[in-house]
């Protein structure tokens, strides 16, 4: 279409802020199951009259006198009932295409949106600037036809805007166009890039309205996607962590699980041998349901791979349904390093993070979602954090590792922890318990048994809070906690000298503040000054109404009215007014509009 | 109850004010008919106060809880009566009395716990303070607050109060400041818009 070097350079003719269509199999793919469903039952009631059709010697006509299909016959119905089905199918699939024609997304210099919908239209704005990650999901069905989908990951609950589904190479592109868009890098090339991608245009395809020619793209590009068929090559770039298969496996049945079982196991056995013998039944179901259960894990943890590319970092893991999750720099809010007890033995760890995942914490994916490195040896941990922290320096991964992951080495242990005399409130952790404050980040250290250190970045945190109770007055100790987003890691650490946590609450406040005033990570790769001015079609979105809420379906019947509480969550200027609540004011979040870095502190 | 707050001055109710801790006739409205005595634990171990101005919540905050307390108080004990009396259900005393003791303790208790809040409007960030027994202070950056949410019941409006909450990305910040007068809790929010708008930050 464009020249190719326009095209590698800035965008695919996919995100040229026209609205274009998804993949043709789309409704297919998402209706696949319901259409399934009733294939099933047509074939299961005809089952055996095309036994009947397909072998005459074996029909045994009497048995089917109440059948349909006979009544059909015997009134001489036959075109009507033809006509029916015919009707039948054209409404379906004439539903597929209306809803494919109507299923648009467009992407500009700032926002990504979707419509969809036929009666009840919805209208999805995700801005950029807010892009928290891109997924790219390709579930087993979807990947043999070569399709994807693609999440765009927003702040709030429920606030993803879902590309489904898309060719595999059309995804790709779109993945990488975002997070260049997104990145802020864009603002400074686009000015002589678009006025090549546009000579490329007039001149390779005149006499086409832009419109016609991305609709023209879209369908040529589908279609090839049909034709490709199955699962293309995708350059992929190296993993800096390989997990053999058989650690992952082994990692898994060492699992805390797994001692449960053990335990369960122990006491029906006994259970059946001093009472009632039956009891040893239970143990059918108790051993598949937990063979369900790490056969999932190990399936989805399986080709597990990390790497960094220039928009962030890249996870890919899964067996049948693949994921790919790009995290652009600063989208983690924490990062726990964590050892259970089994796999102390073999010094291995896991690495979990809280991140905005768009879902809510019930969704069974956003367990996941917080799994960065399933399992690893140090160095493997030690690769994964550089990649998200690349800021940290040899003298830092001492204090991180040698003091933060093995615990207290005698002599100079940079840790604030626990004092002697308040050791039995933290029993056997107490020398260990502590917590620590780096120019980005606030550590904390847990635990003797079930080793943990959470790495807190001061330009995430929300904020903090001291508290202290009463049998901490006594023993004149306190607690600090970090307000985090939501998610499996937990930023407190109890049991410091009150001294030392005041203090490091103190100290830490005033980072929080200085971290954040310096953070770029929302423009993660943009120029610090006026890089605006230089993309005429980044003026034409400035225009856009400033303050735009972050994310919102509006439809005739408002499919989904944010309240309250989900505003909490929402990043953008929100606001809500039900009740009793007679003033709610928002306050404008940052980056609502891209290009004032100016103005900002 | 005893006095009412001054309503606030056109003048000093502005949404330029940028700088929280230098804008003028700030005390007066955030003051008036407050608290002037932050109450703390006995105890040398407590978390210390620290510098700065703290300001507090309005006297009339205790006059609200007091009432709610005993209207709720009246209605367990009415209900037990009847549940007793009428339905002759004698254990029921057993709940009711729980709950009984455990609302008068509260009633002896809020006076004391109401002088122990307390916020203070640094250069970048607001703290938030309160509890006698279970202490705890919070630090909100400027920049991180999402929401600034202003609620008033009947009851509230009656005494001339107002609840502010703070809502930021992290769902346990949970400041949330009882009892401001309303021109205080305008004045706050007010304030709080203006100067997040000057430092606002990413998540």
């Amino acid at each position: 279409m464009t020249n190719p070097a326009a095209v590698a350079d800035v965008r695919s003719p996919l995100s040229d802020g026209e609205w274009h269509r998804l993949h043709p199999l789309t409704p297919v793919l998402r209706g696949g199951l319901f259409l399934v469903v009733v294939l099933g039952i047509v074939i299961t009631n005809l089952r055996d009259r095309i036994i009947g059709w397909l072998f005459p010697a074996v029909a045994d006509w009497e048995r089917y006198e109440a059948d349909p299909v006979d009544y059909v016959v015997s009134n001489n119905l036959i075109l009507i009932a033809l006509l029916a089905v015919l009707g039948v199918l054209l409404i379906l699939l004439g539903g597929f295409w209306l809803s494919w024609r109507f299923h648009t997304f467009r992407i500009t210099g700032d926002d990504v949106e979707v419509r969809s919908g036929i009666l009840f239209r919805t209208h999805r704005r995700a801005p950029l600037d807010r892009v928290q990650g891109v997924n790219l999901t390709r579930p087993m069905v979807a990947r043999l036809l070569g399709a994807a989908k693609l999440e765009v990951v927003g702040a709030g609950l429920d606030a993803n805007v879902k590309l489904e589904y898309l060719s595999t190479a059309n995804a790709e592109a779109v993945r990488a166009d975002i997070l260049r868009l997104a990145s802020g890098r864009q603002l400074a090339r686009a000015g002589d890039a678009a006025g090549v991608a546009g000579a490329a245009g007039v001149a390779g395809v005149a006499g086409t309205t832009p419109r016609g020619r991305a609709a023209v793209a879209a369908v040529s590009a589908g279609l090839t996607g049909l034709i490709d068929g199955a699962e293309q090559p995708v350059a992929e770039p190296a993993s800096v962590v390989h997990i053999p298969a058989g650690r992952l496996i082994a990692s898994r049945l060492l699992s805390g699980s797994t001692l449960w079982l053990v335990l369960l196991v122990g006491v029906i056995v006994v259970g059946s041998i001093l009472g009632t013998p039956w009891v040893l039944f239970t143990l059918v179901p108790t051993v598949i349901a937990f063979g369900a259960y790490w056969f999932r894990t190990v399936t989805r943890a399986l080709r597990y791979s990390i790497a960094p590319t220039p928009s962030g970092v890249r996870i890919t893991f899964g067996l049948f349904t693949t994921i790919t999750e790009t995290l652009p720099p600063g989208r983690v809010h924490a990062f726990e390093i964590r050892q259970p007890l089994l796999w102390r033995g073999f010094g291995w760890w896991e690495i979990k993070v809280n991140r905005l995942s768009g879902r809510s914490a019930s969704d069974a994916q956003a367990q996941q979602f917080a799994d960065v490195l399933p399992v690893g040896t140090r160095d493997d941990v030690e690769r994964v954090l550089r990649l998200f922290l690349p800021g940290i320096s040899a003298e830092q991964w001492q204090e991180l590792v040698v003091h933060g992951l093995l615990g207290p080495r005698s002599g100079a242990d940079p840790y604030v922890t626990t004092p002697r005399r308040a050791w039995w409130l933290r029993p056997l952790s107490w020398r260990r318990n502590g917590a620590l404050l780096t120019p980005d980040a606030l550590l904390l250290r847990h635990g003797l048994i079930w080793r943990s250190l959470v790495i807190l970045p001061l330009a995430r945190l929300q904020s903090i809070a001291l508290a202290q109770g009463p049998v901490d007055r006594a023993l004149r100790v306190a607690g600090v906690t970090a307000h985090i987003v939501a998610g499996q890691v937990r930023g407190s650490v109890g049991a410091l000298d009150r001294d030392d946590a005041v203090a490091a609450w103190q100290r830490t406040a005033a980072a929080v503040v200085a971290a954040a005033a310096s953070d770029r990570s929302h423009r993660w790769d943009a120029e610090p000054e006026g890089a605006g001015d230089v993309n005429a079609e980044n003026a034409a979105a400035a225009a856009a109404p400033v303050g735009d809420v972050a994310m919102y379906s509006d439809a005739a019947n408002a499919a989904r009215p944010v309240d309250t509480a989900n505003a909490a969550d929402t990043a953008g200027p929100v606001a809500a007014s039900v009740g009793e609540r007679d003033a709610v004011a928002a306050v404008p979040a940052a980056g609502a509009i891209s290009d004032d870095g100016g103005e900002r502190r | 109850m005893t006095n009412t707050p001054d309503r606030p001055n056109p003048d000093t109710v502005s949404r330029t004010a940028t700088d929280p801790a230098d804008a003028a006739g700030e005390g007066v409205v955030l003051d008036g008919g407050t608290y002037d005595r932050i109450l703390e634990p006995r105890s040398e171990n407590r978390l210390p106060l620290g510098d700065g101005l703290w300001h507090q919540l309005s006297r009339n905050y205790v006059w609200v809880r007091l009432i709610s307390t005993v209207a709720f108080l009246v209605l367990v004990i009415a209900a037990a009566l009847v549940a007793s009396l009428v339905l002759r259900l004698g254990w029921v005393w057993i709940p009711a009395g729980l709950v009984v003791v455990s609302t008068i303790w509260t009633l002896v208790i809020l006076p004391r716990q109401a002088r122990a809040y307390g916020y203070q409007l640094r250069q970048d960030d607001l703290v938030f303070r309160r509890g006698i027994l279970w202490q705890r202070m919070v630090a909100v950056p400027y920049g991180r607050m999402q929401l600034v949410d202003i609620t008033h019941g009947p009851l509230d409006r009656l005494f001339n109060i107002a609840q502010l909450k703070l809502v930021t990305a992290a769902a346990t910040t949970g400041v949330t400041i009882p009892g401001l007068t309303q021109a205080a809790a305008e004045r706050l929010r007010d304030t709080l818009i203006a100067v997040a708008e000057t430092r606002r930050t990413g998540l």
